[in-house]
């Protein structure tokens, strides 16, 4: 770790101050940008610790029923929440889900916003990474790339976004505030993260340095699909994994049919990957294996690998897709299950919508 | 830049004169304060050895920049009991043969101190596992974790029952008039 | 668990007396003698030490795997504050012995500064000391080396295979018995099939760290290790200083599994830095720095052909490994070896060949071998059971081996009947139906069941103690033995209670120094059989001082009874044909005007019962699987295990070994791969978040049964050991659920979901 200078702003105005020294970097609860400064990929000159600053812990309900969470807000007490767990339970089972408790004590809401690839070739810092040095070219082609992106990924940078809790939030239209010295200003989080593009663009989050993410605000028309919402997450162990894949589902059923849908994959791309198609495709139709099968394949019809060792990834992608769509429209469960977004968590009945699907002898 | 910090450790103030602010929270309990109960297995929260309590939260130590936590409460190991007694977790953890080399124990005696204390798991053996996933356990003593866990919760709970019991019969004594 | 266990036939001892007997504290299942240390963060591991003016080292990692360092930037990192001294290969101090020299047959080449040439990814090329540990790792950034990289070798397609003689340690790499080619011609069926194991690094939680002292020309080192003592003579050669000058302290270690046995090029870094800043030098490995100089488990690539008549009776075992080691050294996983002794076969041949690839040179990682030879095998097994139409069970009970396939010779115990049935009974294995994916659980997700044979050896090496009766009554007993999680300080410490006829709190028992005597190696579970024999050697001799001065003493009520007329239990000696007449040992010595007597102890394995037995701990280990049926992940939802292995000195103990080990079994079977980039040869998941072993919610069900054995013949305690078998037939056991619930034969570890697919 290089050293440092460490300051401490009182206040919002006096952080974006500091932020904007050159070679600053903003600390929150430390989980990503502590690791990434001991992996030497981060070796910023200033560290502007914005962890005390006041007004930025708060979770709120707004008059218009939106819910403005703040910045600082920890993971863990964002699951706990009662008006997240109430109005966006898929927000609370995707954070559960994700990392350890101990690092969901202290990971932010606004870290997790900015939470860097796990790609290892970006936090290799002997390797040529386009995302860490943009312009150094890609030493994960030709390495292995099993977990890497399927969806909107160019030459440039097949990385994934990590995070669990983005994928509901960008699934229910939650919005990022960004304060500058030049004021505020709002971005989706499902577009927070621009998209790898040509000539070495790796893309990355779209926070012009020296802007700071004060809060995440859910849009009050997420509670209308809380009573049908899950996030399902595949990966290698049964805890303490990053996802390989996982989606985010939620659904507005009344009488019979989907009035609105919501769905991300997570895992898939270089930020959470909001299918408006699946989501068109499912408005309208009967809460059906057929309607969730089509959706999924909407949602996965521009895939295609980045690597020999990714394809499966399309299929497997699909498939979470059509689970949490599947275990949405079970209902919300009443209570939290004991894995959180686990494929062994029990559910009400019988998972398996579509057919068999392994090689070998079948039943 | 040389920097002071102040930090509560086990109810005890310490002052911490640092060269400059990159010790990280656990190098600086172990390095320099000479707590080295806590322990780092692999110094990027991946592992749990770390674990304490940071203003009663469990917490990686090793990913918390000293400076920030400056003005904390930190509860570590050496904390956890006094005068020889040991936490119902310790006890349980022994009785429950929940460890091998010891190398991981107070990154987990800790967590689960922190995981009884958030009070989501109950006694559900499948939520303790989950709520223990972040302290891993090479000697993988992970039944007798997950069995420690239980069973300290279950004499927790018995120990609060019999507290509220006894503070129900004071109360009644005092309705009556008796002395407590 | 075990019953109360009879005790121990003294005849059979090699130099005891017929004084005292096993079984009053051993085979009690207490808890840890360590545990209240343990728990309360006061056991004292070696990063914990912080003496006076000590500096912090860090060492910089190769990130090639070949080639040269052409340059480091020793400037900028002297130049970073609270930085005190570089080592590069250009002002490293000289060392007694070549680094690349082999002395013995054990020894390993280490890399210690001795050139500029890199050999594998993770080999140290420089060492940075500092003030404080921060400085330190920046010194070590700052150096920034430039290299003159040739194109790592990491396949077979580009590393040079090629033919040896030896496996693992010393073991031949060829063994042939029968034709095989005829025992397969001959075969009503045939299974062949390819399997490949990868890279693994122990991962011990405790990371290796060393503080090492120089006084005089007197070396002072707090480090981990499987072998206190023994460790002394190695370090020292390094140093052109007798043995007795390297004082070792190891009183806990954080997990070895075969990683802290040997000398290792940072290891005489961080001595070496010591002595050139004359100032005490600790050194801890970022967790990154386990993958590459402490050894691993190389990879593998194994081909089974079983051959099986119609009644499912093997008529051919062909087992062959490629084992991949460095490009510089020659240890080979001994996988083929695993098919030695497990099954009864007419023809047998176990080969192997080596593929040198640019990693560091692997070596003992838990069960080398065996884990990865029988989890292939287990695998064929199962596969040729198929073949046959027969139960995987009965298909093991049809090549049950009544003596040792290899030698011929017969087994000095074996329960592995008795282990077959209570696991399998435990586990509800009957009614099993033999098809895949004829089982759901009530959510629809596709159950398994699989098994699979464990079987390791105990072999014993060499250990010497000293035992003490005190003028109070108390006893003292010295090894240098290891505590690294498998509980020496309470199993050993009860069979020395034992062996002083005392009670356990009477006794005081020293570990982990080297400066006592030779506890020999925590290593191939002959841990507690070899360091206890020695124990219990040495507290019954110096029981049988102390009987010969009693029986010889007048004013005793034991005056007159022959030596062996006398027994010992709890803290004094009876005469045998009057039990009630009887002293205690602070009344003999009180009396003799002697503050103790010392008795001395040697373990080690009776060369006339090597030559005539065969010795083996078996189990079996039985699986459940659960699938998703569509997404493919997979939850070993119960594993059940039963396993002979001789006498149990701590069940409790015991058994948590056994667990663990079987847990080791999911981690090899689902999770464990190192991931190396193809053309720098650096593994690009050296750290937790990507080298995945299991976790907590990964062991929802794990149950291991202890199976009553007496051997005779392994030691005179009748202890094998029980520190690598639970990973043995585990692995296998998952494979054949993952079969038996998908109907998908996996072939290549770890399981990966798209193996399931479709």
């Amino acid at each position: 770790m290089n050293l440092f200078d460490y300051v401490r702003p009182a206040t919002l105005g006096e952080a974006l101050g500091a932020a904007a020294h050159p070679g600053a970097a903003v600390l929150a609860g430390g989980t990503n940008l502590v690791d990434l400064m001991k992996a030497g990929v981060a070796r910023p000159e200033r560290i502007v610790d914005i962890s005390r600053l006041p007004g930025l812990s708060e979770i709120e309900t707004l008059e218009d029923g939106a819910i403005r969470i703040g910045a600082l807000v920890g993971n863990a007490a964002l699951a706990r929440h009662p008006a997240v767990k109430a109005a966006a339970p898929a927000v609370a089972e995707a954070v559960l889900a994700g990392a350890s408790a101990q690092l969901r004590n202290k990971a932010s809401v606004g870290g997790n916003l900015l939470q860097a690839t796990r790609c290892a070739y970006f936090g290799d810092p002997a390797s040529a990474c386009n995302r860490r040095v943009p312009g150094s070219g890609c030493d994960a082609k030709g390495g292995d790339r099993r977990g890497h992106a399927v969806l909107g990924w160019s030459d440039a940078c097949s990385a994934t976004n990590p995070s669990d809790l983005l994928v509901p939030l960008a699934a229910l239209g939650a919005v990022v505030e960004i304060a500058g010295q030049d004021g505020t200003r709002e971005v989706p989080v499902a577009e927070f993260h621009t998209l790898p593009g040509a000539d070495g663009d790796a893309g990355g989050p779209q926070l012009r340095h020296g802007e700071i993410v004060t809060a995440v605000r859910l849009p009050a028309d997420a509670a209308r699909f809380a009573a049908a919402s899950r996030y399902v997450k595949v990966r290698e162990r049964t805890s303490f994994a990053f996802a390989l894949v996982s989606a985010a589902a939620a659904l507005d059923i009344e009488d019979g049919t989907i009035r609105a849908a919501r769905l991300a994959l997570g895992g898939v791309a270089a930020r959470p990957w909001r299918a408006a198609e699946a989501e068109a495709a499912l408005t309208g139709k009967a809460p059906d294996a057929a309607a969730f099968q089509a959706a999924a394949e909407a949602a996965m019809a521009q895939a295609r690998p980045s690597a020999e060792d990714n394809a499966f990834k399309i299929a497997l992608a699909l498939r979470v897709a059509v689970r949490a769509l599947t275990l949405a429209a079970k209902g919300t469960p009443e209570r939290m299950p004991a894995l959180p977004a686990s494929v062994f968590a029990p559910t009400l009945s019988a998972p398996s919508p579509s057919a068999p699907s392994f090689q070998g002898t079948a039943r | 830049m040389p920097l002071t910090l102040h930090l509560t450790v086990n109810g005890e103030a310490h002052r911490v004169d640092l060269t400059d602010p990159r010790p990280t929270l656990l190098d600086v309990l172990r390095e320099r304060i000479g707590l080295t109960g806590t322990k780092k297995g692999c110094d990027r929260g991946q592992c749990g050895a770390c674990t304490v309590l940071l203003d009663g939260q469990r917490v990686n130590s090793c990913l918390v920049l000293a400076a920030s936590a400056d003005g904390a409460e930190v509860t570590t190991i050496e904390g956890l009991s006094a005068d020889g007694a040991l936490h119902p977790v310790q006890a349980a953890f022994i009785e429950n043969d929940a460890f091998q080399c010891g190398f991981c124990t107070p990154g987990q005696v800790m967590s689960a101190v922190g995981l009884l204390a958030e009070g989501e798991t109950g006694g559900d053996p499948e939520r303790i596992r989950e709520g223990m996933s972040g302290n891993l356990c090479r000697c993988a003593a992970y039944p007798g974790i997950t069995a420690a866990v239980m069973d300290a919760f279950a004499r927790m709970e018995a120990a609060e029952g019999e507290r509220a019991d006894d503070r129900a019969r004071t109360e009644d004594r005092a309705r009556q008039g008796e002395p407590a | 668990m075990t019953d109360m266990i009879e005790p121990v036939s003294p005849d059979t001892l090699a130099n005891g007396s017929a004084h005292v007997r096993l079984g009053s504290n051993a085979g009690q299942p207490l808890t840890r003698a360590d545990g209240r240390l343990k728990v309360t963060g006061r056991a004292t591991f070696a990063a914990d030490n912080r003496p006076d003016g000590m500096l912090y080292a860090v060492y910089v990692s190769a990130t090639i795997a070949r080639g040269r360092v052409t340059h480091l930037d020793v400037d900028a990192a002297k130049a970073h504050p609270g930085v005190v001294e570089v080592m590069t290969p250009a002002n490293r101090p000289p060392l007694a012995r070549d680094p690349d020299a082999k002395p013995h047959p054990f020894a390993l080449k280490v890399d210690a500064l001795q050139n500029d040439r890199v050999r594998y990814a993770g080999q140290p090329i420089a060492l940075v000391i500092a003030e404080t540990l921060e400085a330190a790792a920046e010194g070590a950034v700052l150096l920034a080396p430039a290299y003159a990289a040739e194109p790592a070798r990491m396949d077979e397609a580009t590393g040079e295979i090629f033919a040896t003689e030896i496996a693992g340690f010393g073991n031949p790499a060829l063994f042939e018995k029968g034709d095989v080619e005829a025992g397969l011609a001959a075969a009503a069926r045939r299974v062949e099939a390819r399997y490949t194991t990868p890279a693994q690094y122990h991962n011990a939680m405790e990371p290796h760290a060393i503080v090492a002292a120089w006084e005089g020309d007197r070396l002072i080192l707090d480090m981990p290790t499987q072998a206190p003592a023994l460790s002394t003579a190695e370090f020292a050669s390094f140093f052109g200083i007798p043995p007795q000058n390297v004082l070792v302290r190891s009183p806990f270690i954080g997990g070895g599994f075969g990683s802290k046995a040997f000398a290792t090029g940072p290891y005489l870094l961080a001595m070496l830095a010591a002595r050139m800043v004359g100032r005490p030098v600790k050194m801890v490995h970022r967790r990154d720095q386990q993958f590459g100089p402490v050894g691993h488990r190389g990879a593998t690539r194994q081909t089974l052909r079983l051959g099986a008549a119609a009644d499912g009776r093997l008529t051919a075992l062909d087992h062959t490994a490629l084992s991949t080691t460095s490009s510089f050294d020659d240890f080979l996983e001994p996988a083929a070896n695993a098919s030695h002794n497990m099954y009864a076969s007419p023809a047998m041949r176990m080969a192997h060949q080596g593929l040198r690839n640019d990693v560091g040179t692997p070596g003992a990682m838990r069960a080398p071998g065996e884990a990865t030879g029988s989890a292939a095998l287990e695998c064929a097994m199962d596969e040729a059971a198929e073949a046959c139409g027969m139960d995987p069970l009965a298909f093991r009970l049809a090549n049950y081996a009544e003596t040792d396939p290899q030698t011929g010779r017969p087994f000095s115990s074996k329960a592995l009947r008795e282990c077959y049935t209570a696991a399998a009974e435990r586990f509800g294995w009957s009614g099993r139906p033999l098809a895949p994916r004829q089982m759901r659980d009530d959510e629809g997700r596709l159950v398994g069941w699989g098994m699979g044979s464990a079987l390791f050896p105990c072999p014993m090496f060499e250990a010497e103690a000293r035992a003490t009766i005190h003028a109070d009554g108390t006893g003292t007993v010295e090894i240098s033995a290891s505590e690294m999680g498998q509980g020496a300080l309470t199993a050993l410490a009860q069979i020395a209670a034992d062996g002083l006829g005392i009670d356990g709190d009477r006794l005081d028992f020293r570990s982990g120094d080297s400066s006592l005597p030779n506890g020999g190696i925590a290593g191939g579970s002959g841990h507690t059989a070899t360091a206890g024999s020695a124990i219990f050697t040495a507290g019954a001799d110096a029981v049988r001082r102390l009987a010969e001065i009693a029986v010889a003493d007048e004013a005793s009520p034991l005056f007159g009874a022959s030596n062996s007329g006398v027994e010992a239990r709890g803290g004094r000696l009876h005469r045998v044909d009057d039990p009630s007449r009887s002293e205690t040992y602070a009344a003999i010595l009180s009396r003799a005007g002697l503050s103790s007597v010392t008795g001395e102890g040697k373990g080690a394995r009776d060369p006339a019962a090597a030559e005539s037995r065969a010795m083996f701990s078996h189990g079996a280990v039985f699986a459940e699987v659960t699938v998703d049926p569509d997404l493919a992940q997979i939850r070993v939802t119960r594993l059940v295990g039963a396993f002979a292995a001789g006498r149990i000195v701590n069940p409790r103990l015991a058994t948590s070994q056994l667990t663990g080990g079987m847990i080791w079994g999911i981690g090899f079977a689902l999770h464990e791969e190192t991931v190396y980039d193809p053309r720098t040869g650096r593994p690009m998941n050296a750290d937790f978040a990507g080298y995945h072993v299991p976790v907590n919610a990964d062991v929802p069900s794990v149950e291991a049964l202890l199976v009553e054995e007496t051997d005779r013949h392994v030691n005179a305690l009748g202890i094998k050991g029980v520190g690598e078998i639970g990973i043995t037939g585990t692995v296998g056991a998952i494979a054949n659920a993952l079969w038996h619930a998908t109907g998908v034969r996996v072939r290549d570890f770890p399981v990966k979901m798209e193996t399931l697919l479709g």
